[in-house]
């Protein structure tokens, strides 16, 4: 296995090169070779949805992909999220103000999993919220607060696109 | 509500949803957990582990595997040396007469004899985690197996294969504890209602697995180890003895903890023994990282228990007393001592009046994981007996659900009540406080139970039935023995608040930052607050037991009070008036009534540490202080739980259409956090209701270890919880508080047992639901059962 494979892969922003095997999970490749460690493994099933980063844009499970699949694309990572100043990403504020996360383990692979999803979706009621969601296992939080936050980001985003002045959107219950 | 604590004037942050501190570090990734540990040259640990619930050990080889490439070490038991030696036992029994206790610990690696699926037996060290796997697969393990325990009943059969030679049956302790008489109420009782009751094996399953990383400096003789820990002191304390290092050398970090939910208040795991002496033996940092299906393995578990319990009612339906006799599952060792069916023992009680009480438990070694508290810690066996026994009585005696229980509520005026059972802290069970009648008629009111009965509310689409349930449950919460906080004001005038307790998500960053700023008159996102780290605070216990607002919260109560009063002391002598004048807003001290007149906190603390000048004798530098906080005993939580269920009746899915929680953990610190563990506790009381059970065969082996065959609840089954809250403050402690981490997690299946048999009444006369979790399938087969008992009509 000790065969290695060049990738050049861009992640964030930034173009990594480096040679791997080709059995190495992109999620260890970013966690371990690029120091990204805010993608975090829960299950290296499929299953929990934490590793989630978005592959091309599209939200995929590092876990499920090798790094060596990643050759050739963008990969962004819940540390891209928040913007230069530090200021937290409209979805990010909105998990913060309605207290969408307790631990915070799963939470950079709901936010990865939302992202994609608003684009797509920016008026989405509760039950699309939590299907959106259901792929990613959260075991602090019983979800309400997560799907309050999603609603309440889906609101600020919408009214930042129309009315860039408009701040301070209440979290609803 | 007292007012001592509060700055005078100053607005309060206890009581409010202060947001959290500790989001935007989680928010964006850059907290660290310990899988984002990794000092440089750091090695990789996997373990080998055993494929048999039970055999004799004859032999283990690792000579391929330490000639694999990259492999730095593989070590057996052997190779442990003096090291290898079984765990100490971490709670001792209380003290109960006639009680009947033996002690048998994990230990680091197995010699000899296996005795659960997935206990270490050796250890490979490479320079990847892929690497150690590619050579622990080449470890070759020679085992004999032996017929394995995994039913209890048949554990504790004359001539069952032992799990601990040394012993002459699989009884691990065996308990009694008993109250008034209960012979007596048997003989005066209209009705005696005795079932079996069964509550199945699940796991915790925190998203994020255990691990830990230790690094050895051998130049300062200092070991330093993060760990995803609830308790590091006594982590560290342990493990110092067991390295032979002085405890002020050693230093365990539990940094951000991705969930807890009680098995990383298990110590002296296996993989915790063994990776910080490979650290010291190699000079180099070591790494575990538990893999999910290691999880399920090696993780510890809980809940099977098995309870044949009888009660004995007047033809009103008062309780005039219950026997139960039980036995409870504690895997292959017993290290936690009896704190869970300790607590199934005294929680059976619950808001009532039982004057008659005999209770007995038999704890059985099996083949299996090892039981040690699981969120609720065998409070949810308790519950879950009583309130079935109260239910089938309803039904026996014609009574309404609702009314038998407040038939039997203990009254307002019935507190302190001592219940003369040990609880697990060793204190007798006494309910501090508690007004049971008011929650409950609230969530009748709330839940619409009256509408509920109607029978057009029964029937749902397309033959679906609805169903109701209502349950009470009493929890005894934030037990002792202490813990400790240190509070201080830095020059600059943020405040800097350290414990020792661990934090797995509960925001304590944000709870404890409020007590400190309501002490001392500042904004709770101006306090820094620091747990989880040895070389910042060493006193301490853990998170366990909802006790870390409890002891802890208070512990950071009585700092603050004390560095207050030297902010007040201190600023009188400059300002130079009475310390009565003082008041303390917004990060200044100053003169009431005089604003313009004071002094920030930052300054006052620069000239509470001068550089020249002297100093009176006596005094203390800097405004700082240590408090600590003990409770003689526990506080009593309490709530109702309320839910609506609707059945499909062909394929027997459950969706839950409400879900209520009334509760009362006291005073509230921060009502948005308690909220989030009320919603987070019921979503995994849902899992263990209807999603979750760990299924074995007859040889112990585990069958559903993944996350694709054992099922956590998911956004799509959790239903929105509505909540509502009573205060009533527990006299134990200055802050009033009581716990709530693990409420929500106890009654539901209770509540959800209720709701499923009247739903299914009218297709299946005398169901009776007695065993936890279900699933559609078993659901199904208990109805058809009822149905052919009943001659039943078609759904």
């Amino acid at each position: 296995m000790s065969q290695r494979f060049p990738v050049r892969v861009t992640v964030n922003g930034a173009l990594h090169e480096r040679e791997v095997e080709p059995r190495l999970l992109l999620s260890d490749f970013l966690r371990h070779d690029l120091e990204l460690a805010g993608t975090h493994v829960g299950c290296e099933h499929g299953v929990c949805g934490a590793c989630t980063v978005l592959l091309d844009g599209r939200a995929v499970r590092s876990c499920l992909v090798f790094a060596v699949q990643a050759d050739g694309a963008e990969v962004t990572t819940v540390e891209a999220l928040a913007g230069p100043d530090d200021e937290l990403h409209p979805l990010q504020a909105a998990f913060h103000e309605a207290h969408g996360l307790q631990c915070g383990f799963c939470t950079p692979g709901f936010l990865m999993t939302l992202i994609p999803f608003l684009a797509e979706n920016p008026d989405p009621d509760e039950d699309t919220i939590r299907r959106a969601i259901s792929g990613n296992l959260c075991r602090c939080t019983g979800y309400h607060n997560i799907v309050k936050a999603v609603r309440a980001a889906a609101d600020r985003m919408g009214a930042a696109a129309h009315e860039p002045a408009e701040e301070d959107v209440r979290v609803g219950g | 509500m007292s007012g001592d604590d509060r700055a005078d004037g100053g607005a309060r942050s206890v009581g409010r949803d202060v947001p959290r501190n500790e989001d935007r570090l989680l928010l964006t990734g850059r907290a660290l957990f310990v899988d984002d540990v990794e000092p440089t040259g750091t090695l990789h640990a996997a373990f080998v582990r055993s494929d048999w619930a039970h055999g004799r050990l004859r032999g283990v080889d690792v000579t391929a595997a330490r000639a694999h490439p990259g492999v730095v070490a593989a070590w057996t038991a052997e190779d442990l040396g003096d090291y290898w030696a079984p765990g100490p036992l971490l709670v001792s029994p209380p003290p109960i007469e006639r009680l009947e206790f033996h002690a048998r610990t994990q230990v680091p690696l197995a010699k000899d004899k296996v005795r659960h699926v997935g206990e270490p037996i050796a250890v490979v060290i490479a320079e990847s985690r892929y690497l150690a796997e590619d050579a622990a697969a080449l470890v070759e393990v020679d085992v004999d197996p032996l017929p394995a325990v995994v039913d209890l009943e048949a554990g504790l059969e004359p001539g069952a294969p032992l799990v601990h030679d040394d012993l002459e049956s699989n009884l691990s302790a065996r308990v009694v504890q008993e109250r008034g008489d209960w012979e007596a109420a048997r003989a005066q009782a209209d009705l005696l209602l005795a079932r079996r009751l069964r509550y199945d094996r699940g796991a915790a399953a925190a998203i994020e697995n255990r691990g830990i990383v230790a690094e050895w400096d051998a130049r300062a003789g200092e070991m330093t180890i993060w760990d995803t820990t609830q308790a590091p002191i006594p982590i560290r304390n342990g493990l110092a003895r067991m390295l032979g290092l002085s405890e002020g050398r050693v230093r365990v970090v539990a940094p951000f903890i991705g969930g807890g939910f009680g098995p990383k208040i298990m110590m002296f795991y296996p993989e915790e023994v063994v990776i910080p002496w490979a650290a010291m033996t190699l000079g180099r940092p070591v790494k575990w990282i538990e893999d999910r299906r290691e999880n399920f393995f090696a993780t510890t578990q809980e809940r099977l228990q098995i309870h044949d319990a009888e009660i004995a009612l007047s033809a009103d339906g008062r309780i005039l007393g219950v026997k139960d006799r039980f036995l409870h599952d504690v895997g292959a060792y017993d290290p936690y001592g009896l704190t869970v069916p300790i607590n199934s023992q005294c929680t059976l009680l619950g808001p009532y009046d039982v004057p008659a009480y005999h209770s007995e438990f038999l704890a059985v070694f099996t083949n299996k994981t090892i039981v040690s508290p699981v969120r609720g810690a065998g409070r949810q066996h308790g519950v879950f007996v009583m309130e079935r026994l109260l239910d089938l009585a309803a039904r026996e005696l014609g009574i309404d659900r609702v009314e038998i229980r407040r038939r039997n509520f203990l009254p307002p005026d019935a507190f302190p009540h001592d219940n003369n059972v040990i609880y697990q802290d060793f204190a007798p069970l006494v309910y501090d406080s508690g007004n049971y009648r008011p929650a409950l008629e609230k969530a009748v009111e709330r839940i619409g139970w009256k509408e509920w009965r109607r029978p057009e509310m029964r029937r749902g689409e397309g033959g679906r039935r609805r169903g109701i349930g209502i349950v009470n449950y009493v929890e005894g919460t934030g037990i002792g023995p202490y813990e400790g906080a240190r509070v201080t004001v830095e020059t600059g005038g943020r405040v800097r608040v350290v414990t020792g307790v661990g934090t797995q998500g509960q925001g304590h960053f944000t709870s404890f930052a409020q007590i400190a700023a309501d002490a001392l008159g500042v904004d709770p996102a101006d306090v820094d607050v620091v747990t989880g780290d040895t070389r910042e605070f060493h006193w301490g216990t853990g998170t366990f037991a909802s006790r870390s607002m409890v002891v802890a919260g208070n512990a950071v109560h009585a700092a603050a009070s004390k560095v207050r009063e030297k902010a007040v002391e201190r600023a009188a002598a400059e300002l130079g008036v009475e310390e009565e004048a003082i008041e303390l807003a917004d990060g200044r001290a100053f003169v009431r009534g005089e604003p313009a007149c004071g002094i920030g906190l930052g300054e006052l603390a620069v000239k509470a540490n001068p550089l020249r000048g002297a100093v009176r004798g006596g005094s203390e530098p800097g405004l700082e202080a240590s408090g600590y906080f003990g409770p003689e005993r526990g506080a009593t939580a309490s709530g109702v739980h309320a839910c609506v269920v609707e059945v499909d009746t062909e394929t027997m899915d459950v969706e839950i259409v409400r879900y209520l929680v009334v509760h009362d953990c006291g005073r509230i610190v921060n009502p948005a956090i308690v909220e989030g563990q009320i919603q987070g506790g019921v979503a995994m009381g849902i899992g263990n209701a209807f999603y979750e059970m760990l299924v074995h065969d007859e040889s112990g082996q585990l069958l559903n270890a993944s996350f694709m065959d054992y099922l956590l609840p998911t956004a799509d089954v959790v239903p929105r919880i509505e909540t509502a809250h009573f205060e009533t403050p527990s006299p134990l402690n200055p802050l009033g508080v009581k716990g709530v981490g693990e409420a929500g997690a106890i009654p539901v299946a209770a509540a959800f047992a209720q709701a499923l048999e009247d739903a299914l009444a009218p297709i299946a006369p005398g169901l009776e639901i007695r065993e936890i979790p279900l699933k559609p399938s078993r659901l199904w087969e208990l109805v058809e059962a009822a149905r052919a008992r009943a001659g039943g009509e078609a759904p």
